[in-house]
């Protein structure tokens, strides 16, 4: 339907978009997510052809959204970052002035806003001022908006930006509701909100394109790659060579040690279903060996790490900074990197293997040992959280 | 362009603007019409509609500043440009809006000769020509004050660039009449202002060698005629500055003639600016 090509974007001398290609499928939701000025927005607007590409081109059924514009145009609904309302202006007139303006033949026009009105459940607040509707009103006459007109396709930038938790679902419940009948594209900056709403799954990263898969496929990889992590009380070498023992050589990583604690990931190679008989071979391997487990889990569901990861990878000092690697607990300067390759090595089965960036530097389970179950701990209950 | 229009329309009386720009310009009238025709015993209502010249000056750039700047402002713009037409008819929606609520205001204003020829002689030829020459007056002045409009995203800015261009314009007879009028001030009048398009053109497209290219194109042949026919540029200058002043055209409407060329004159100058304000929408995609 959409048939995005090579997008390029020049502020100055600011590239915002890199060489974007992607094609969006008929009858799917597609989910534009990326860190704040990856470029989702920019993208977004030069699809629905609000802002000129550099180079590139983008063309919706076939037209050309710059040299067909109005064809092209009207296949689509938009809703941006900020929703365009007039806000002295009720519900109702708003729309029927859009309908009117996207060129409704007038008979239809009422029935039609009519029908958008019920389907965003706005009905209640037709004839109400926008500028006394709250922000999850609004958003939702933003949506309507987007809806009128019959388009195909319905593009929607953050749609859930600054609302409440039970707004939020709302809108979620109500873009699941428009995606049996259109194809939907939403962008997000929240893994997240991608993951529960969406089939298909676009990371954008500093301008570029870094992932085009099936949101299923990015949750199998994220599965695969994750390790057991296991925490037990005695000495690096103990552990490593106990879990060697069972698992293999070579598939041990020592993630840290502090108080007679040593955590360590393990890669079974087997599959998520011989999982169990796997925990029971380390179980009596230790218990055998007299040394307690203290802990053993497995982090699944990392698809923030699968998404921090493609993220990182283009940004030179990469948005670490800012992306909760300062770890409580970690004492100080000489040990931070350490600390902080650790954790983010239990966090994410991925990184490790990563042949380079500064996480790299101790993660490979070099004997030097800092204090880190802090960090290891807070890691480790968002990934337990983000099992639920 | 209608939905455009329709939306426009009311929203200037739906809020305040459209009523308090009537009930100024209705004041100005009363007090004018007061003062000239019923203290001062003159029977012209022209003389009236001279000198609220001087009130467009300051009610214009008031009428169109929201115009685009507030769709700019509230991001409602953004619809504007997803539409499936194009920007040109959202602005032609936009200032047909603005020139309807003039006009309005005109044709109450055109209440005033009917009601005074109950009370002497009036010459309704005169009066409403001249109130067509004021009605078209206010358009062009409308159309400058909307590019104005889509330049900036701060109404205050566009209210205050506007009169300060419509009083240059008021002021342009006596400034044209203050540049010498040597062949050779001409000339360096000349490449000034291409000079500053050029500055102008970089600032808009950030590319220096389209600037440098337009400026060579224009200033070369500039150049080369002055040196083949320097009589030329004899007082050039100031006179083409002369046909920059829009208010001075409204004069010989005053004195009792009907400009056709006056009237061209302000369609032409209300259609450029319309494009040029087409063109300053557009250009924001480009950014």
């Amino acid at each position: 339907m959409i048939e995005v090509r090579d997008l390029v974007k020049k502020y100055g001398s600011n590239t915002a978009v890199r060489g974007i290609s992607f094609n969006i499928e008929k009858g799917r939701i597609y989910g534009l997510l990326g860190p704040n000025g990856a470029g989702k927005s920019t993208t977004m607007n030069i699809m629905t052809g609000c802002l000129s590409a550099t180079s590139g081109s983008v063309k919706v059924d076939g037209f050309d959204i710059f040299e067909q514009p109005a064809e092209a145009k009207k296949r689509i609904g938009y809703l941006p970052e900020i929703p365009p309302l007039y806000i002295d202006m009720t519900p109702k007139e708003y729309l029927s002035f859009v309908a009117e303006a996207k060129g409704v033949p007038a008979s239809k026009r009422d029935r039609q806003v009519g029908e958008v009105l019920e389907l965003t459940g706005t009905d209640g607040v037709k004839d109400r001022l926008i500028r006394n509707l709250s922000k999850g009103f609004r958003q939702r006459v933003g949506i309507a908006q987007a809806m009128i007109g019959d388009p195909e396709i319905i593009i929607l930038d953050e749609p859930t930006v600054g609302l409440d938790p039970k707004q939020i679902k709302e809108i979620r419940d109500l873009i699941r509701d428009l995606a049996q009948v259109k194809t939907v594209v939403i962008s997000s900056h929240i893994l997240a909100e991608v993951a529960e709403v969406c089939d298909h799954v676009l990371i954008i990263s500093n301008g570029r394109l870094v992932a085009d898969s099936e949101l299923a496929d990015l949750e199998e990889e994220a599965g695969r790659s994750n390790g057991l992590t296991v925490r037990a009380r005695g000495s690096a070498a103990d552990v490593k060579a106990l879990l060697e023992s069972v698992a293999g050589p070579g598939s041990v990583s020592v993630t840290g040690s502090s108080g007679g604690l040593t955590e360590a990931v393990v890669k079974s190679g087997a599959g998520r279903e011989a999982e169990g008989a796997f925990r029971d071979k380390v179980f009596f391997a230790f218990a055998s060996a007299g040394i307690p487990i203290n802990e053993m889990y497995h982090r699944e569901s990392s698809l923030e790490s699968i998404f921090l990861e493609l993220t990182e990878k283009d940004i030179y000092g990469g948005p670490e900074e800012d992306d909760g690697d300062v770890i409580p607990g970690v004492p100080d300067v000489g040990s931070a990197d350490g600390g902080t390759a650790a954790a983010q090595g239990g966090a994410e089965g991925v990184a490790q293997e990563k042949p380079s960036g500064k996480k790299k530097k101790s993660a490979g389970g070099s004997g030097d040992y800092t204090p880190l179950f802090g960090g290891g701990e807070e890691e480790q209950d968002k990934g337990k959280g983000d099992d639920d | 362009m209608e939905a455009v229009f329709k939306r426009e329309f009311r929203s200037y009386f739906t809020g305040m603007t459209g009523w308090i720009f009537f009930a100024v310009l209705f004041i100005f009238c009363g007090i004018f019409t007061t003062a000239i025709n019923l203290l001062g015993h003159a029977a012209s209502f022209e003389y009236v509609l001279s000198n609220m010249t001087i009130v467009l000056l300051f009610l214009m750039p008031v009428l169109a500043m929201r115009s685009l700047a507030e769709e700019k402002r509230s991001r409602t713009d953004g619809l504007l440009y997803s539409l499936p037409v194009g920007m040109r008819d959202v602005v032609a929606g936009k200032y047909l809006a603005l020139v309807s609520v003039w006009g309005i205001a005109c044709l109450a204003i055109g209440a005033v000769p009917l009601i005074l020829s109950f009370y002497g002689k009036i010459y309704f030829a005169s009066a409403y020509g001249t109130l067509l020459g004021f009605f078209l007056l206010g358009c062009a002045l409308l159309a400058i004050c909307m590019f104005f409009s889509s330049l900036m995203e701060n109404q205050i800015l566009v209210a205050v660039s506007g009169f300060g261009s419509l009083l240059l314009l008021y002021l342009m007879k006596g400034i044209a009449s203050l540049i010498p009028a040597g062949a050779g001030t001409s000339l360096l009048a000349f490449i000034a202002v291409e000079a500053v398009a050029a500055v102008i053109l970089y600032l808009l497209t950030k590319n220096i060698w389209t600037s440098v290219g337009a400026f060579a194109l224009f200033a070369i042949p500039t150049v080369t005629v002055y040196l083949v026919k320097k009589s030329l540029f004899e007082g050039l200058f100031p006179k083409l500055l002369g046909y920059t002043a829009v208010f001075d055209r409204f004069d010989s409407f005053v004195n009792g003639i009907f400009d056709i060329t006056a009237i061209v004159y302000y369609i032409t100058l209300a259609f450029f600016f319309v494009w040029l304000s087409v063109q300053s929408m557009d250009r924001k995609r480009w950014n």
